[in-house]
């Protein structure tokens, strides 16, 4: 288990990060999003997409009604159809989590939170590790917490390990996904870094961004995670999952996360446990895409709930 | 210099050839892309997106984009004369085509005039009817009179503010092709107007049957497709529009529209 690294050691973990191939991960990323699934292959992944999401909703305007229908719509995403599994989680503001225990209670759907000053991270750690408490005593199953990017540009590593340290130690039983937030970080080499840096303080996650950024999660970022995983599972054994989030709207973009994970980490990772897709809006898309190849008619979004 | 043109689809305000790379030759001489189901499909969605902000333009402004666009019509007529045939029948489609375009442009301040109500009922309720536009219309062009055939359908569907895929008149696709280059230059917002060239037997079933098209024209269509089509337009309620007159009449816009009609109580 993590436990806290000196400072020389962090610096030599950190050192240790090779760069990555800019033009080689936009190469591998492009081409692999281009891989033709059809019929009952593309049925399968859409399953697996919808195993696999975090449903999620972080609007200020976020109700406990509006937090009620999204819950139904997580155990049966369509009205009717029980051939439609359950997704993963929601995904929701800590004052949130009471109403999804209230909706969620006897069934597989986690409750996840987003804690540690979201989206911007930019608060003072006792805070972060207190919300983090609250949100986990309060029900949360999975903790979604973003890293100190401030810190971690201005290269004060120690910091951003220490608080990941400090809130995983919060989440207890809850597991916890580490927000690296891409979008801000500016360079593949900076991601990886951050990926290298986030598993080894004891993240059961990384998660690439907020949502609230622009650019939000990209195929070659998600491949440069994904790498370092696979990097970091081969030096210390101790699986680690990835979620995507952020910008992920329809089936297709969806179906090249699975792509790139399958090609990159293994069929170990196709599992809600290993995988995540964090979405709002993906989830219709998804449904309307198993009902073309289903029926064989183009959807439409009239007939599907809006959530 | 004998420049060669490369007739293409329009979709969302852009022109692009077939996304599946297929070509056909009507004629024997000119290719012309082949459209695919996913053409349709994204021709659809472009569409749709177009719909609210089309929908929403005033009157007077639909109107006067649809003028312009025969302006832009008129201004290329010895384009369009040479590619319908040349000669005088191919002059007199033209002109047809121009002039309904000017007159459908004038109707769309008084639509709802003359198609909404104020109706008498027996209550305290102030009841009236207004018009509004039904949405994506796909329009199955004739193949007799390629452009003012298609003009015909196109521009009542445009004057209510709904949305239009066109599929070109399979055999003699190029001027509705060209009708697009007219249509780009008017002001008409990218996606409010689609018009793809292809084989109809390959493509009606799609049109047909998509969950998102709320109307289709069919006035190029021969029985057997027009059963067929709403057979499958019967499994999602879409409007199949038949109207072989070839007059012009504010009723043939009120085709396009659904009847909204409101009761508001009064004397509370």
């Amino acid at each position: 288990m993590a436990t806290a690294l000196s400072l020389t050691h962090l610096g030599s973990l950190m050192r240790g990060v090779r760069s990555v191939d800019e033009v080689g991960a936009d190469e591998r990323a492009a081409a692999l999003a281009k891989r033709s699934i059809k019929k009952s292959s593309k049925l399968w992944a859409l399953d697996l997409a919808v195993r696999c999401m975090d449903l999620t909703t972080l609007e200020g305007a976020d109700t406990p009604g509006k937090v009620a229908a999204m819950c139904a719509k997580a155990m049966r995403p369509k009205a009717g159809d029980a051939t439609i599994p359950s997704v993963a989680a929601v995904c929701v503001y800590p004052l949130r989590i009471a109403d999804c225990v209230e909706h969620l209670r006897g069934t597989t759907v986690r409750i996840a939170s987003v804690a540690t000053a979201f989206p911007s991270g930019q608060s003072f750690t006792p805070i972060k590790v207190e919300e983090t408490e609250q949100a986990v005593r309060a029900g949360a199953h999975e903790i979604d917490m973003v890293i100190d990017r401030g810190a971690f540009l201005s290269g004060d590593y120690q910091r951003v390990y220490d608080e990941i340290v400090a809130v995983k130690e919060a989440c207890g039983p809850a597991h916890l996904k580490v927000i690296l937030e891409t979008g801000e970080l500016g360079t593949y080499d900076a991601v990886r870094r951050a990926s290298i840096l986030a598993m080894a303080a004891g993240a059961d996650f990384i998660k690439t961004s907020t949502g609230k950024v622009q650019p939000a999660a990209t195929l070659p970022v998600a491949l440069v995670m994904m790498e370092s995983i696979r990097d970091f599972v081969r030096e210390t054994g101790r699986p680690v999952g990835f979620k995507a989030a952020g910008g992920i709207r329809t089936a297709k973009q969806a179906i090249a996360y699975l792509v790139l994970t399958y090609e990159t980490l293994g069929p170990d990772w196709m599992t809600p446990d290993r995988l995540r897709l964090g979405a709002s809006t993906l989830l219709n898309d998804v449904l309307m895409q198993i009902d073309k190849e289903r029926t064989g008619a183009y959807q439409s979004p009239d007939y599907f709930t809006i959530d | 210099m004998d420049v060669r043109k490369t007739y293409k689809l329009f979709v969302n305000g852009e022109f692009v050839r077939s996304e599946s790379g297929r070509a056909y030759r009507p004629d024997g001489k000119v290719n012309v892309p082949r459209g695919s189901r996913k053409d349709l499909r994204d021709a659809v969605r472009a569409a749709r997106t177009a719909f609210p902000g089309w929908a929403g333009r005033t009157a007077m402004n639909r109107g006067q984009i649809l003028y312009r666009a025969a302006e832009m019509l008129d201004g290329r007529a010895a384009q369009f004369v040479e590619l319908l045939g040349s000669g005088a029948r191919a002059r007199r489609e033209l002109d047809q085509a121009v002039e309904t375009l000017v007159w459908y442009a004038g109707w769309t301040d008084k639509l709802s005039q003359v198609t909404g109500t104020v109706n008498p009922v027996a209550g305290p309720y102030f009841n009236f009817t207004i018009p509004e536009p039904t949405g994506v219309v796909a329009i199955i062009a004739p193949e007799e009179a390629p452009l003012a055939g298609l003009v015909r359908r196109l521009a009542p569907a445009l004057c209510g503010g709904n949305v239009v895929v066109a599929l070109a008149a399979e055999s003699a696709p190029l001027a509705a092709l060209t009708l697009a280059e007219v249509l780009a230059t008017s002001d008409i917002p990218a996606g409010v107007v689609n018009i793809i060239s292809g084989q109809r037997k390959e493509l009606l079933g799609w049109l047909a049957s998509h969950m998102d098209v709320n109307a289709i024209d069919v006035a190029g269509c021969t029985p057997d497709e027009v059963k067929a089509i709403e057979e499958s337009a019967a499994g999602n309620v879409k409007r199949v529009i038949k109207v072989t007159s070839k007059e012009q009449s504010p009723y043939l816009i009120a085709a396009f529209m659904e009847m909204k009609t409101i009761w508001h109580p009064i004397g509370v």
